[in-house]
């Protein structure tokens, strides 16, 4: 755990980077930093490992005053990642990650293994042990400065822009992989970004900063989100702010309906009854196991044969119950049926997520 | 033409000229035995001084001009001012040598420390290390390319220039250029031209040898590099 | 020691020798300086135009530039015997790999976006070799002839004992006769000629690259 308590960090020429700071960083959470530049983010972080002293209030970590600590006792407790990667150029990947263990004297074979097990956690092969860092792309090294970070398995971890200076397509898969690994490890995570969309999508919470250091909000993304503390949290949120509320919460976590449903088999006028009743123009079709077939709108029902004669329009999105509600809206708006199609993990049909719903949740 | 080689085949096959004080042998061990001093001396009074400025990056820009401004003084005046200064003797040479071979020495180093990538610093110092093993285990071998660049362009400097050892009666492979052009005997001045050509390249080829020995496999487009430039920075003398 | 370090009235007894000496350095200075930057241009732009020949040439250059100075001086001997060329043919391929190098880096490092504007706008190559990429290419270029002049400076001096050298040979005059006077008058001026050398290069640089000049 990590907390800031009236933390200010006023530079020589007079520019302020931590103006009275406060916060806490709860332990096993990822506490995203993110905020213009000159806000005092980086600044911020450093902070905490004593890479920068602050001029007044205090810092501690897991309970214990960060001053109190002799600088590079403090560091080798705590992760850091940045955003360059910093990786040594003369040592080998394995001898990179094998860094922090060895300053701590952990003995060969113990440190083999170890490298050997964080190459394979952060999705490297092992074929780039032996490589150099000029050797590996940008991804790839961003991943070992990841893995280096994690060798020692410190319980805190300090992030700045760890996956900025990468390309988007891999960015997100880096920030993927590291959210999973994230819910097995269970760090502390101090992370810090300028982008909201990866700070929404990384932090369980939020800190937002203005220039000079100013904390103008602290919460939850959907907290952040729903109730904006003022003008500046608002325009730094961004437009679309509910779009962005949606992408934060899980299908699973709103009612569905069963919807009307028929199976292929039932028979025409049965799919016009159904309709009828939920006060729909269309029916959805399943197979006998549950497969969703399509929809059929009832202009296409001529009471005559069985479902299965008639037209059945296919759907191009489904939802599962770990996606978003942005995913639902998605399905939603392609449908043109105002729903969004729930199923298992199997394809087999769950229910539907209806308008109403979206709406009412964003109320 | 063909006399001179024919000369300087038989300079060399002359078995006069492979013995005693004055024979090849003695006069390259000679000239080896300043060089190899001079190069030691330099590197203990040069290194730390450039590690130094290197880490905590103060007194850099005074250093560049100061091996700025010593490319600038010729060194075989130097060398002549000392020995009327100081008298005749291998101290008043090995001064001049090591006055010689230390700036750019020292400016290699510090540029080798600037060259450490302030990401790289960061996070040897954010996992960590203290200021002493961010010098030993990063500071240090980044560097090295540019390090042993200036250890090689001084010492081939140092060996080119212990030729003049002989202007002021000493020893050494100058020995053969003074004495044969005081005696007009140019194939002796040959001789000596060549030993002391081939010396130096020998010395350029076994501190490059030792170059890539010493930087890290990860480091050796940069050691190319580094090489080049502290080429033309220094001057051979 | 009985005699002082240095004594005006020998400076002002030979006034005439001094500057002698220092026209003489200066000459000596000039054309190699001069001779290797007509040697280095064509191969650069040779270099340019077929880039295969420039590794090559840098090793042929490198090599000269490893020979001792003395060493590269007294081989000349049979060729030259004891003439201006013996010390002007060393100097001149000493200053090749520094002329050679800056060349070609200098007009390799015009940005590429400058370069495809003008061959958009239609230039021919010689054209843009001479309006664009050269002035572009001066800074680099002025870097090397300051390195290769400050360099030459001090080798000059050493050709004095092949009977040429101009202060050089105050410093043997001073030498031979234990005498410092005229080796720090010597040692001095070529100091100083070394340092209006390289003030003056600058000098032509700032003239050649108004665009580099600080506003105002």
């Amino acid at each position: 755990m990590i907390t800031f308590e009236s933390v200010t960090k006023r530079y020589a020429d007079g520019t302020v980077a931590a103006d009275d700071v406060s916060f806490e960083v709860p332990e096993g959470e990822l506490v995203v930093l993110v905020g213009p530049s000159g806000c005092g983010k980086t600044t911020t972080l450093r902070m905490v490992n004593r890479m920068i002293e602050p001029t007044d209030g205090r810092i501690t970590v897991n309970g214990e005053d960060a001053a109190s600590v002799p600088a590079p006792r403090l560091r080798r407790d705590i992760g850091y990642v940045i955003q360059q990667v910093g990786l040594f150029p003369h040592l080998t990947i394995a001898d990179n990650v094998a860094t922090v263990p060895s300053l701590i004297g952990w003995d060969k074979e113990r440190i083999g293994e170890r490298v050997e097990e964080l190459i394979n956690t952060v999705g490297l092969s092992q074929e780039v042990a032996s490589r150099y860092p000029r050797q590996l792309s940008g991804g790839q090294q961003q991943r070992v400065g990841v893995a280096r970070a994690l060798a020692a398995d410190p319980p805190i971890m300090l992030m700045d822009e760890p996956f900025g200076a990468v390309d988007p397509i891999v960015r997100e898969s880096l920030q993927d992989e590291f959210l999973r690994l994230q819910r097995e490890l269970k760090k502390t995570i101090l992370f810090v970004t300028h982008d909201i969309d990866e700070a929404m999508k990384m932090g369980d919470r939020i800190a937002i900063f203005n220039v000079g250091g100013i904390l103008e909000q602290y919460a939850t993304p959907t907290d952040l989100l729903a109730t904006p503390a003022n003008d500046f949290v608002v325009d730094f949120l961004g437009a679309e702010r509910n779009l962005k509320r949606l992408a934060l919460i899980p299908v699973s976590a709103v009612e569905h309906e069963i919807g009307p449903l028929v199976s292929e088999d039932d028979s025409s006028s049965r799919a016009q009854e159904v309709a009828r009743e939920s006060g729909t123009d269309w029916v959805l079709v399943t197979d006998t196991e549950k497969q969703v077939k399509g929809w059929v709108s009832i202009n296409d029902l001529d009471g005559q044969g069985t479902v299965g004669e008639a037209e059945i329009q296919p759907f191009d999105t489904f939802v599962t119950q770990d996606e978003s509600l942005r995913a639902a809206l998605d399905g939603m708006v392609e449908s043109h049926l105002n729903v969004a199609v729930r199923v298992d993990g199997d394809g087999r049909y769950e229910g539907v997520v209806t308008h109403n719903t979206l709406t009412g949740e964003l109320k | 033409m063909i006399e001179v080689i024919t000369d300087l085949v038989a300079w060399f096959a002359d078995p006069v000229n492979w013995q005693g004080p004055s024979g090849v042998p003695a006069r390259v061990l000679e000239h080896i035995w300043y060089s190899v001093l001079a190069i030691i001396l330099a590197v203990v009074i040069a290194q730390p001084i450039g590690i130094l400025i290197g880490h905590t990056g103060r007194g850099g820009a005074l250093a560049i001009n100061l091996s700025n401004a010593a490319r600038a003084v010729p060194t075989f005046g130097v060398i002549l001012l000392t020995f009327l200064v100081a008298g005749i003797g291998l101290v008043p040479v090995l001064v001049a040598l090591v006055v010689l071979a230390v700036p750019s020495m020292i400016t290699n180093t510090y540029a080798g420390f600037r060259a450490v990538d302030r990401d790289v610093r960061d996070s040897a110092e954010g996992m960590g290390m203290t200021g002493w093993q961010v010098v030993r285990r990063v500071e240090i071998p980044v560097a090295m390319p540019l390090i042993m660049a200036g250890v090689r362009i001084s010492a081939v400097q140092i060996v080119a220039t212990a030729t003049f050892a002989a202007v002021v009666s000493l020893g050494g492979l100058g020995r053969y250029i003074i004495d044969g052009l005081a005696q007009r005997d140019l194939t002796e001045v040959l001789a000596g031209a060549i030993l002391v050509a081939a010396l130096s390249l020998l010395t350029e080829l076994g501190l490059s040898r030792l170059q890539t020995l010493v930087v890290s496999d990860g480091l050796q487009a940069e050691s190319e590099e580094a090489s080049m430039e502290a080429k033309l920075e220094g001057s051979t003398g | 020691m009985a005699q002082s370090l240095f004594d005006w009235s020998w400076v002002l007894d030979n006034l005439g020798e001094i500057w002698a000496q220092l026209a003489e350095h200066i000459v000596l200075t000039v054309v190699p300086v001069g001779l290797g930057f007509l040697m280095a241009f064509p191969m650069a732009l040779a270099s340019i135009r077929w880039p295969r020949l420039y590794s090559p040439l840098l090793g042929v250059a490198g090599i000269l530039f490893s020979i001792p100075t003395l060493a590269l001086f007294v081989v000349m001997i049979p060729f030259t015997g004891l003439s201006k060329a013996t010390a002007i043919i060393p100097l001149t391929l000493y200053t090749l790999l520094i002329l050679l190098r800056n060349t070609v880096e200098g007009l390799k490092g015009v940005p590429s976006h400058v370069r495809e504007a003008a061959e958009a706008m239609g230039y021919t190559r010689t054209r843009q070799l001479f309006r664009i990429e050269l002035p572009l290419a001066v800074p680099v270029i002025i870097a090397g002839l300051r390195i290769a002049t400050v360099n030459t400076i001090a080798y000059v001096a050493i050709t004095a004992l092949i009977g040429q050298g101009g202060l050089g040979n105050l410093f043997m005059d001073g030498f031979l006769r234990q005498y410092p006077t005229p080796l720090i008058v010597g040692l001095v001026l070529s100091v100083l000629l070394a340092v209006a050398a390289d003030l003056g290069l600058l000098g032509v640089q700032h003239v050649l690259t108004p665009w580099q000049r600080d506003p105002g």
